[in-house]
Formats: C-alpha cells, structure tokens, sequence
C-alpha cells in the first residue's frame, strides 16, 4: 500500500458514523486531503451524508451543503455563480453518491455540465443504493444480486450492464473525467488535484467498496477494490477532452477471483456454479481491457 | 411619475432595483415575459447579476438555494406546473431557512392542462413554510417584491417568500404602475446580509438531517418565524407606506366594511372586480364590503376575525380546491371566525380562468344572503 501524501492534514475528522471497513469514508478522507481548506462541498442524499451529518455532529472541517437526493449539482451550479459575483476562490465540489449520480441526478448534472459551471463532480461508487438497503442503481455490475434484483429462481440478479456516466459526461464537454480508486489512494488524490484546478466542469468517479452491501469482511475493503481493478472489472482512466489519455494497465487475474470472495455474486458459484453468467461477467472485463488498452503485454513492465 | 406598462415588465423593473446578484429561473407560461425582461436586462449590464439558464424548475429553485446559501441575493419566478416541480426544493429551502424571493404569475395545475389563471398552484404549498403574498393589482405585485426582501432577510425571520400575482389578469395587462428610482429602492432595501454562509474561512455543515430527538423542534421555529413575520410585515409595509406613500402595513385590508351586513373575502385581482361590485351594490342600498387578505402565510387569523366582528354573512371567493373539502381560504375564514356567529360561505370560482364578473361577484352576495353557499359558482351545467 501507498504512502497517502499530505498525512498531517485531516479536514474530514474521525468519529462519524460509517460501517468499519467502509469505502465511501476513505473516499471522503481522501478528497479532503486533495482538496485541502479552500473548498465548498456540496452532498446529496446517502449513505455519506447520514454518516457524516447527524444533527448537531459534525465530521466536516469544509463548509459543507446538503439540500437534496437529487439536486446537487444544481445547488453547486448556484454555489459556484454566487462566488464568482462575490469574486471569491473557493473551490466548489459535489459528492455524491451513484444513485444520485446515474439515476435521480441525471437531469440537473447534464443541465450543470452543458451549462460549463466550474465544478468538480466527485460520484463516491458503491454500486447500489447502500443507504436504503443495498438497492440496484444504474452503477450495479452485471450479474450482482441486490434487494431489489435478488438472484432467485428464475433470475441471475441484476441483468442491466453498468451505465457508462464517464463516457455520458465526456459528451458533455467536460474538459477533465477521470475514474479512480481508493485502492490508489495517490492517483485519486492526484486526479481531484487536477479537477478542480481545469476551469470547467470535471467528474471524477472513484470506486469505492461497501463492505455491507457487497457481503466481505470489513478489512478486505482495499484488497477488493484492488482486485476489481487486477481483474479489469474496474478501469482507472482520464479522459481529457472527450479523449482516453491515461488507463492504469495490469496483469489480468480471471474475473472469479474477485466475484468468488462477495456475497452479491455467491449465487453465481452455489448451489451451482453458473458458468454462462460467469462467462458474461468475463466477457465485459476483456471489453474493458479492449477498449483501454489495460492488458501488460510481456517484457512491459507495471506503469 | 406613473408610467403605463405590463404588469411583468414592473415586475421585473422592481426586481432588478431589489439587485438580486443570481437568478435562476426556467420559462413556463404566463411567467415568462418576467425572466424574458430580466435576461436582457442582464444581457445589456442593467443589472449586475449571474444568471442561470437551468434546465428545470427543479434546478432553478435548488440553483436558487445554493446561491443563497454562498451569501447572494437571489431570484426566481415560475407557476403551476413548474411550482409542482419545485416542491420538494420549497420545503428544503424554507427548512434550511433561505431568503429566497420568487414570484408566482398564479395559473392553474393539470389535468386537464390549462395556462390561465387561478391560485391552485401557490395555496398547494401553503404549508411549504413559504410566506406568501398576494397582489391586487401591477403596482402591488411590485412594491411587494421589495418588501418581501425585506421580511424574508430580515435575521429574526430568513424564510423564503412567494409574491403572488394573478397569471394573465396581471401578468400581460397594461396598468400605470410608479416605479421608485434605484436610490429610492436603495434607501428602503439595505443589501444582502446574510445571516450565515458558506466560507471556507467559517466552515459551516448546512442542511444536516435531524433524529426524532431534534426535528420537531425545527419545525416549531419555522412556524415561529412565520409567526414574527406577521410584525415584520406590518413593520416592512408601513416603512414602505412612509418611503413611497402606498401603505402596506395592513395583513389584511377592508374595503367599505364599516357598516357591513355581508362581507366578501378575496385574494388577488379579484379584489379590484369585487371593489367595483360593491360600488353598484351600495348604490341600490346594499351594505356589503371586502376584507382582501394580504398576507396568506402567515395567515391572519386574528385579523380577520376582528375585520369581521360585526358581519353577519361572509361570503369567501375561492381561486382553488382542497379537492374532498372545498377552497383552502373558505376553510381557514371559518376556522378564524369559528364561535363568531356570522354565517360563512365558501364559493369556488374562476378555476382554470372561467371570467368572473361585476354581475357574478353580486350573485354570489345574493346567493350568500339567502343562506345558500359552500358550493361552485359559474359551473356550466349542460357539458357536466
């Protein structure tokens, strides 16, 4: 593991209410420590905000905003004209979650990035609505079986591919979308550092491992969110300017070594292992590995 | 200097002098002459303001709260349907107690869709935790923006308010209108300042959720903000009065109710028809006079029952529906002048932009006279 730069500085505090072992608390640590104080978070509705502001606690060291499930970034939009009238340099940041984000948010993010505000999105990806009781959203992966798209008798769970938010923002315009992971505490740290500092709208969605709503015990949150990344079901990318400029390469390990090790894809290997729908999940690892080009080849070594 | 012009156009000629530095606000019929006026006083540095093109109403209320929370002066204007759309951003921007003013060019909600006038659309939010004022004609709508700005920012209160105006009766008509001079309205406004913001030199968690330990207790000082509004403004409304010579300082206000037997009760533009009715009314000998409520949220319940201590018959116009009960002001008058002994009757009329008339308003008098209410008025049987 990394050494996490800009250790002294703790603007995301401890004490919140967060599962041990969760992925989106890192998340939040993380961004704070890219960000540093001269920044204004704006928070949809989930499982961060919950944790992270119940009346009259606080884990917030930044002025922090949260109105709705589905509106946030409007209120950034709103956040963001305000000081440029006042002429003030804050930084202004969302976070949210992916329900927020791929789902009930759609609207105003395309309003806010067509529009061009200078903001830096951050959509904290646990693949499902955690919050409310691990729910499928539009960012549950192929195959995953969730509350509401339980594998059963006659259903392998959720049967929808992954939407592809990166790629929808990009065609926005954005100058600067990135993905990440809390597994490469640096490289996100990295990308936030980058985002916020391209005037313009910028996205960045990290992934972020939930314990809970996932099935794995609570110290294996960095290993799985490594394993995602080793087995190409997760991809760290830039997309500068609509165009893929930067994907962290690996030696692929198969897709099972990561599905075997959670309870939302266990169906898939008991009673009896599914080879087809295990065949499928594989099947959009080598996508991913086509289309960005993450495959080492022999004698490349590790970027 | 009175200067004849649309009712849209004054209001946005008062909200400009208010200097709002954000605007949000996504067009919807018959609101959009209002922001159609505003963008091109941005456009042509009238005004110094951001302006935000949303992409919903949705976004223009939450664009709104945002900006206000950061420490601007903000405005917005919609109607009907897009009020709908706000919903959820009216109760979030009044709990997180934001001085957010938005006119609302009063129309009607669907189905079946329909662009005129009645005030379904603002009395479906009176719980919002929104003050809400209403105006009987162009220069009311206006003056009341600038007092709206100064009740809402005001420290002892900071809730958003609705400045309501009828759609189309108001909106697209023509009237004379006195519009103060910039440093009038700077005299009477001071500018913005907030009572907390967004500052990354005073961090501050806005908007946190609250456990059952803590939640009613914040309901409860909204509605003691609302309660103080009413002093605020009577305060608001007679400085205006002192200022510009047009006194507001009234909730609510009595037109020829002095030796009143049947008293009209009304909201809007309906007021200056019912005015007019009364006028021929009391030339044939018949002692009836309007109360106009001013002021919906807060509602003036104690006002109201002095105004009509010494009627015997009230006669409430209903420009909505609590669908299953009858109007929403009806309901409220009766609760008000419960135990008084005056027989009150509700009358719902004008939905959707059915005309109202002289004729119509003397009707329902009559109607109310002989014991018969609490009913539609001006239904056209032969197409039920």
């Amino acid at each position: 593991m990394a050494e996490v730069e800009g250790g002294g500085c703790e603007l995301f505090s401890a004490g919140h209410r967060a599962c041990g072992g969760c992925g989106p608390a890192l998340a939040a640590r993380l961004l704070l420590k890219a960000t540093g104080k001269n920044v204004i978070l704006a928070a949809s509705t989930g499982c961060m905000e919950v944790f992270s502001t119940p009346y009259p606690e606080t884990a917030w060291g930044v002025p922090w905003i949260h109105s709705l499930f589905e509106n946030v970034a409007a209120v950034a939009s709103g956040i963001e004209a305000s000081l440029k009238r006042q002429g003030r340099s804050e930084k202004v940041v969302c976070v949210a979650g992916d329900g927020a984000t791929f789902d009930i948010g759609v609207l105003c993010i395309s309003g806010a990035f067509e529009r061009g505000h200078d903001i830096t999105y951050i959509c904290y990806d646990n693949e499902a609505y955690m919050n409310t009781g691990i729910q499928r959203s539009g960012a549950t992966p192929y195959g995953a079986s969730t509350t509401t798209s339980p594998a059963g008798k006659c259903s392998p769970g959720n049967l929808h591919q992954k939407k592809d938010m990166p790629g929808i923002l990009a065609a926005h315009g954005a100058p600067y979308v990135a993905t990440a992971s809390i597994a490469y505490p640096n490289d996100f740290m990295q990308k936030v550092e980058r985002a916020i500092n391209t005037p313009g709208p910028c996205y960045i969605q990290v992934h972020t491992p939930c314990c809970t709503g996932w099935g794995f015990e609570s110290g294996e949150t960095l290993n799985m969110a490594k394993l995602a990344i080793e087995t190409g079901l997760w991809v760290n990318y830039e997309l500068v300017n609509g165009q893929v400029e930067k994907a962290k390469k690996v030696r692929r390990k198969p897709v099972e070594e990561y599905l075997a090790k959670q309870k939302r894809f266990r169906h898939l290997f008991k009673p009896a292992r599914q080879d087809d729908m295990i065949a499928n999940i594989q099947a959009v690892a080598d996508a991913n590995a086509e289309r960005f080009g993450i495959d080492i080849k022999r004698k490349e070594s590790s970027e | 200097m009175l200067e004849f012009m649309e009712g849209s156009h004054a209001v946005a000629e008062i909200v400009k002098r208010c200097r709002p530095q954000v605007i949000a606000a996504y067009p919807i019929t018959p609101q959009t002459h209002i922001v159609e006026d505003l963008a091109q006083m941005v456009a042509n540095c009238e005004i110094d303001a951001e302006y935000i093109t949303v992409e919903s109403e949705f976004s223009a209320l939450s664009a709104c709260l945002g900006a206000s929370a950061a420490g601007s002066r903000v405005y917005s204007a919609t109607t009907s349907q897009g009020l709908a759309l706000m919903f959820e951003v009216c109760f979030n921007a009044a709990g997180m107690r934001q001085p957010i003013v938005m006119t609302i060019a009063n129309r009607s909600l669907g189905a079946p869709l329909s662009i005129w006038n009645d005030q379904q659309d603002s009395i479906s939010l009176r719980d919002s935790g929104w003050l809400q004022f209403y105006a009987e004609d162009n220069q009311e709508a206006a003056d009341l923006h600038m007092i709206a700005y100064k009740v809402c920012e005001d420290h002892d209160i900071l809730l958003p308010a609705f400045v309501c105006f009828d759609g189309f009766i108001l909106t697209h008509t023509y009237e004379p209108v006195a519009l103060p001079t910039q440093e009038e309205v700077d005299a009477y406004l001071p500018a913005f300042s907030p009572y907390q913001r967004l500052d990354a030199a005073n961090p501050l968690s806005l908007g946190m959720y609250a456990t059952p330990e803590y939640y009613m207790e914040f309901r409860y000082e909204v509605d003691r903000a609302m309660e103080r509004a009413k002093q605020a403004f009577i305060k608001a409304g007679r400085e205006f009065g002192e200022q510009f010579g047009r006194d507001y300082s009234a909730l609510v206000e009595g037109y020829r109710l002095e030796d009143a037997d049947t008293a009209l009760v009304a909201m809007g533009s309906i007021c200056g028809t019912a005015k007019d009715a009364i006028d021929e009314m009391r030339e044939h000998g018949r002692k009836v006079g309007l109360l106009k409520i001013r002021t919906y949220r807060p509602f003036p319940a104690q006002e109201i029952a002095d105004a009509l201590k010494d009627v015997s018959t009230v006669a409430v116009l209903d420009k909505n529906i609590s669908l299953g009960n009858g109007g929403a002001v009806g309901i409220e008058v009766k609760t008000a002048l419960y135990g008084s002994g005056a027989a009150v009757y509700d009358y719902i009329i004008a939905l959707g932009g059915r005309d109202v008339r002289k004729k119509d308003i003397a009707a329902i008098v009559d109607l109310a006279e002989k014991g018969k209410g609490d009913m539609f008025y001006g239904l056209r049987t032969e197409v039920l």
